[in-house]
């Protein structure tokens, strides 16, 4: 099955700064990609790339298997890849019904007559997000009332109604508590079980390895290789994330610390060590 | 933000609570408490003759704040907006008695000018990036000065006067300041301009796509942006829309006294912006309501009115109209606070 995403050996200088180099990835409908790496690892100025805000400079970008060069988002949404940045498109005083449909109105009537369908709009939110999982008291209440995983949920919900097929998901759990990302972590799989290929850019391998399919790490711009889940355990994944070694070191110059520290050593250990996912699958 | 604490049991309240939380609500009440208060302290007040009169001075203010509303809710404001008033009044009446054209011809230069002003205002607003506030400020000094010195050079005297010599006269006066008489009372047609265009505003905030980016660019312009709204298109008409706004009631001010004062208008943009927000429309912008900036200029029109009515002083309207602003904004904090409150 050729994949609905692909990138080999790609790249982005600026300058004289490689702020990425000869990573490969791909992402097939109905799987997750998964990218860890900490901060500036080159995740960032990879969504940029993927979702049509950077040029890349290097590499082949595929997508349904021809290559293309993405001038704007709009190009890329035109292709079906949408993006959901961390800092939403969402007004937070607006219905949640405003919100879903801002900018893309549906109309009837003509002339100086044409105005909202308000009752369409209406039902195809509620059916949109009930398809997601999301049961909305009301599409009139303000978005600012939803839950932070609530609101990133319906962006989800919205990029997929106007027509994504892949999404790029930008940190949505990092600002979000341990019960609100295990809700977005289940649109994340709903999303793939509709069919949708999906790139979930994260720091937190104990988010990424419940509901990833492959495993992209990235580090200072460049890619540590590539996993299928069952190459790897969400402890090597970790480990190979932070780098194993700095975190013994960390552990080693800790301990001099006393009591504290002591405690603190225990938790970077068991961060290294397997741990049960807190967020289930449904 | 312990004022309110979501009850997942009492979540039958929610919908009672949604409605509390529209920003005309607050409007409403107030308009039925003062209408309750003076009808019952004065019989005049009540009369078809009294409402007639007190109806008056809310339309014009009511046609700027319904205008001014909607650009707030846009996230912008406009000072330009009393000086316009007496701008585009100044325009009809020297093309018309200076020139002698029709007055009709006069009306449709000054809209000319309306338009220009509302365009040069929002874009330089969009161009700059600054604060729309200081941008009109400026707009408003020079108009200010404009139309004085403009008065002065081509009249000699700070009047503009003989409007109803010229052709075409009578029948924009019957357009635009006629009266209807009614039960006994004489209603200027300046009120049913206030009705239709609070109606047109309501249909198109809410009704329409535009509304809905008016609301999104005064709420987060940057989400808006990327959502694909026309940010620099909307907030540019909003500018324009006021503009015109404001060569409404200048027309409908000449029509009526036949004469202009240079310095009509200055003064009234306060008041305007404080109809707006008595109206729920917050100050930063992204919530508020044409319906609610309507009940405003009602309530200021009744009491402004009513004071007289009773034989008060007048400085107490001042005092009055301070103190419903001061609960309004109160009132408007509070439902921000709840609309934007995370539920989790």
């Amino acid at each position: 099955m050729t994949p609905l995403l692909e990138v080999r050996g790609i790249g982005k200088r600026f300058g004289s700064v490689v702020a990425l180099a000869d990573v490969s990835t791909r992402v097939s409908a109905g799987t997750v990609t998964c990218v860890l790496g900490d901060n500036g690892a080159g995740k960032s100025t990879l969504i940029k790339i993927l979702s049509g805000a950077h040029r890349h400079d290097g590499g082949e970008y595929l997508i349904d298997g021809s290559p293309v060069r993405l001038g704007s988002p709009r190009e890329a949404l035109d292709l079906g890849i949408a993006t959901v940045y961390q800092d939403l498109a969402m007004v937070p005083l607006m219905p949640v019904w405003r919100n879903f449909f801002l900018g893309s109105e549906p109309r009837k009537g003509w002339g100086p007559l044409r105005r909202l369908d308000i009752a369409r709009a209406k039902e195809i939110t509620r059916r949109e997000l009930l398809d997601m999982g999301i049961d909305i008291r009301d599409p009139e209440q303000p978005v600012g009332t939803l839950s932070g995983g609530e609101r990133q949920s319906v962006a989800i919900a919205r990029a997929v109604h106007f027509g994504a097929r892949v999404l790029i998901l930008d940190e949505p759990t990092s600002a979000l508590g341990v019960k609100q990302a295990g809700v977005v972590l289940r649109y994340i799989v709903r999303a793939r079980q509709r069919g949708l290929g999906v790139i979930f850019i994260t720091h937190n391998p104990h988010h990424a390895y419940p509901v990833g399919d492959r495993f992209l790490l990235l580090k200072r711009g460049r890619g540590l290789g590539e996993y299928g889940r069952d190459d790897i355990g969400v402890a090597e994944l970790t480990r190979l994330m932070a780098g194993g070694a700095e975190l013994e070191q960390l552990g080693h110059e800790l301990a001099g610390y006393g009591d504290a520290a002591e405690r603190l050593e225990e938790e970077v250990t068991a961060l290294a060590a397997p741990v049960e996912s807190e967020d289930e699958q449904p | 933000m312990t004022l309110v604490k979501e009850n997942p049991a009492a979540s039958a309240s929610g919908r009672a609570r949604l409605l509390l939380a529209r920003p005309e609500t607050g409007a409403l009440v107030g308009a039925l408490v003062v209408f309750a208060f003076f009808a019952a302290l004065s019989e005049v007040f009540r009369s078809p003759a009294g409402i007639a009169n007190w109806l008056d001075p809310a339309a014009t203010l009511g046609i700027m704040a319904v205008a001014v509303a909607m650009l707030m809710i846009g996230g912008e404001f406009d000072l330009s907006t009393g000086v316009m008033t007496g701008s585009t009044a100044i325009v009809t009446g020297l093309v018309a008695t200076l020139l002698g054209w029709n007055v009709w011809l006069a009306i449709g230069v000054s809209l000319v000018f309306a338009v220009a002003v509302g365009l040069l205002n929002g874009y330089l607003v969009m161009r700059t990036g600054l604060p729309s506030f200081i941008i009109t400020l400026g707009s408003f000094l020079m108009l200010q000065g404009l139309n004085l010195g403009v008065t002065k050079l081509l009249t000699g005297t700070v009047l503009i006067r003989g409007l109803a010599d010229v052709p075409g006269y009578h029948s924009a006066s019957m357009v635009f300041a006629s009266t209807v008489s009614l039960f006994g009372g004489a209603f200027r047609v300046s009120v049913l301009w206030w009705a239709a265009l609070t109606v047109l505003a309501v249909y198109v905030l809410r009704r329409t796509a535009f509304g809905n980016w008016v609301y999104s660019v005064g709420g987060d312009v940057r989400a808006a942006r990327n959502a694909g709204v026309p940010v620099v298109r909307t907030k540019i008409t909003l500018f324009v829309a006021t503009a015109v706004a404001a060569w409404l009631v200048g027309t409908i001010t000449i029509l009526r006294l036949t004469s202009i004062q240079a310095n009509t208008g200055i003064g009234q943009e306060l008041i305007y912006i404080v109809a707006a927000v008595i109206g729920g429309c917050l100050l930063t912008g992204g919530y508020g309501s044409a319906a609610g900036a309507t009940l405003g200029a009602l309530i200021f029109g009744m009491v402004s009115q009513g004071i007289v009515y009773l034989g008060w002083d007048a400085d107490w309207f001042k005092f009055f109209l301070g103190a419903m602003l001061l609960l309004a904004v109160l009132t408007n904090q509070f439902v921000r606070r709840y609309a934007e409150e995370a539920r989790r």
